[in-house]
């Protein structure tokens, strides 16, 4: 043995001893790095944040959902120094709804693909990985779901489910129930796609060597599900999922546009738009605003979606 | 010495859309403990496949385990659930695989692929698991093991892979190592070093092991017996010496016919065996290697012949006698 441990060290010391590893996903974060216009999605978005939590230390919900009593001449204002958005016809602050709005929105942008990502991901590991009449079963119920049209699903669900939940209180204000309802029902109509790329991704991995080499040691198939195979399909499911946001805060922005989504006084920038929607020539300010942020925040997630997508290709492997 | 392993009989097929393909017909052998069995032949003979079905990891479908038995210390392994032998798998009975290039998985660390079959059978906690995970590093020989085991399978060369692939398979002591052509990815001087690598681990572990390879040098320095399998039949079943020094089945011969050596001139280095190895879709009425054989006559298309001995320790499934050319 001496030969052989004699013989290793120059090889391959050098490698361990001169730099420290860099892990896959410094290798990602590397890469990502030197996509511009993804670097300047994720700016927005942190921006985008930064106004919707932060702004709610300057103004307060109430003062959000209330009259300003001290407008003369009617309630609906232009953008002014007092309030730099504008007002509504109830002579609400427009900027302190598009604040309060704009947590509701990306909430539901973030929960609705956390509740696709749970349900897409189960179903398509199960799916891949067992297959037989287990993958008959599960895509062809996926299918059946793709086949509703997706629009006359949410609508319904949300007339007939909109105010079965009570409101409730988080992180120190209160929540129209219909936030959930939307979260649950945009999560439970968007994991279709997910759960195919899921199943498309284990069926190639798990004919894997390594998969063969887990089982031979003798780890149980839920164990080779979760830590063998799931991490190696991360990629694509990261990437569906960050634009899955965008698409989220839209079909939010649909519904409630339609005013089948989160109840007023509870404010979203879906349902400020469905506010605005008699007032399109007479009051600007009041689509412009709300539907301006909505289109930077949807940019902004796809600039940072087409960023990981080539971050994560293993075909763009560079150093 | 005391057999732990029996197959008897064992019969592998896989269902296609051309028919049935049969893998592995009928072969019966023994392995006894602390003993090193070679299994060779040429690609697609069942070598793999009569492994994978003892350890249940062929797929059903669309294989099928046409019949036989299997008897791990008596108990028959091809009647056991997947469950009874997740237990047994790893830590009785551990396998290496061909190509270390793609049997670790590249997004685990090497520390957490290793340690995991220690939590798993040892009933070890992560940070005992960590422990060990080092000494079997060190133990195969991969300097720095407390930082290796933070790294990458793609920051390891092939054979650094390869010994961790070994100190994987060896880490809960098992009593049988299947190695699956565990150096044919390798080149030479690393092939050198794995198989003294295993050496020295049979003998500080003590464990049986099963030794596929197509590479009839290795096994010579490396097996205390040898099968030789073709078209899925053990065409030869001897003592080490015997496949080397008296080889009595035409396929055995041609094989080692074939072997290149360097003594001999450029024209005449390179033999090979005229011919493809049948296609295994419905098997040939007479000897599967009839029609490559030189030795062969009016029987062997008519007839498969059985496996039986002609002298102590030394089996073969031919008509012929090589020595003669005629029949034995």
């Amino acid at each position: 043995m001496a030969t052989t441990s004699e013989a290793l060290p120059g090889t391959v010391e050098d490698t361990l001893a001169t730099r420290e590893p860099l892990t896959p996903t410094q290798l990602t974060w590397r890469r990502f790095r030197r996509h511009k216009m993804a670097m300047f999605g994720l700016f927005l978005i942190v921006l985008l944040i930064v106004y919707a939590v932060g702004g709610s230390f300057v103004f307060s919900e109430e003062y959000a959902n209330t009259t300003d009593r001290t407008l003369t001449g009617g309630l609906l204002h232009g953008p002014s120094l007092q309030h730099p958005f504008g007002t509504d016809p109830t002579g609400r602050d427009l900027l302190a709804r598009t604040i309060y709005g704009g947590q509701i929105s990306l909430l539901i942008g973030l929960a609705a693909v956390l509740v696709s990502l749970v349900v897409g991901v189960t179903i398509g590991a199960l799916s891949g990985y067992y297959g037989g009449w287990v993958d008959s079963i599960l895509m062809r119920f996926t299918e059946a779901m793709l086949n509703i049209p997706q629009l006359f699903l949410l609508i319904v669900a949300a007339k007939y489910l909109g105010d079965k939940v009570h409101n409730f209180e988080a992180f120190g204000r209160e929540f129209s129930g219909s936030v959930i309802v939307i979260i649950v029902i945009i999560g439970f109509d968007s994991w279709m796609y997910l759960a195919r790329i899921v199943r498309s991704q284990f069926l190639s991995l798990k004919e894997q060597e390594f998969v063969t080499a887990a089982r031979c040691t003798g780890t149980s198939n839920l164990a080779i599900i979760a830590y063998h195979i799931l991490p190696n399909s991360v990629a694509p499911v990261i990437v569906n999922a960050t634009l899955g946001v965008a698409n989220a805060i839209l079909t939010e922005a649909y519904i409630s546009f339609l005013g089948l989504g989160v109840r007023q006084p509870t404010a979203t920038w879906g349902n400020m738009l469905e506010n605005a929607n008699r007032y399109l020539e007479t009051a600007p300010w009041m689509w412009f605003f709300p539907g301006t942020l909505i289109l930077i925040t949807v940019l902004a997630i796809n600039f940072v979606g087409d960023g990981l997508r080539d971050a994560l290709d293993p075909r763009t492997m560079v150093e | 010495m005391h057999t732990i392993l029996q197959v008897q009989n064992l019969q592998t097929q896989f269902r296609t859309y051309d028919g049935l393909v049969y893998a592995v017909n009928g072969i019966s052998y023994s392995l006894n403990e602390g003993e090193t069995l070679g299994v060779v032949g040429e690609s697609g003979c069942g070598k793999s496949v009569s492994v994978l079905s003892i350890m249940g990891l062929i797929p059903q479908p669309p294989g099928i385990i046409a019949g036989g038995q299997a008897l791990y210390h008596g108990s028959d392994l091809l009647k056991k659930s997947q469950d009874e032998l997740r237990h047994i798998r790893g830590k009785e009975i551990a396998m290496v695989f061909q190509d270390p290039m793609t049997s670790l998985n590249p997004v685990l660390t090497i520390g957490f692929q290793i340690s995991e079959s220690l939590q798993l059978h040892m009933a070890m906690n992560a940070e005992q698991a960590q422990q060990r995970a080092i000494e079997l590093l060190e133990m195969v020989g991969i300097p720095q093991a407390d930082r290796a085991l933070h790294n990458y399978p793609h920051q390891f060369s092939g054979g650094m892979r390869q010994r961790a692939m070994i100190a994987m398979a060896i880490s809960c002591m098992p009593q049988i190592l299947i190695a699956d052509e565990p150096t044919t990815a390798l080149d030479v001087t690393i092939q050198a070093q794995i198989t003294d690598l295993v050496k020295r681990l049979r003998e500080e572990i003590g464990m049986a092991i099963i030794w596929i390879t197509h590479d009839l040098g290795i096994i010579a320095g490396l097996a205390h017996r040898v099968i030789v399998m073709y078209a899925g039949f053990i065409v030869e079943h001897a003592g080490v010496d015997g496949v080397y020094d008296n080889p009595r089945h035409p396929y055995t011969v041609s094989l080692l016919g074939a072997l290149p050596r360097v003594d001999m001139s450029r024209e005449e280095r390179l033999v090979s065996i005229p011919g493809m190895p049948p296609n295994l879709i419905g098997l040939p009425k007479g000897c599967p290697f009839a029609p490559r054989c030189t030795f062969v006559v009016e029987k062997c298309r008519q007839e498969n012949p059985p496996l039986t001995p002609v002298e102590p320790n030394h089996e073969i499934a031919c008509w012929v006698d090589v020595r003669t050319g005629g029949l034995r």
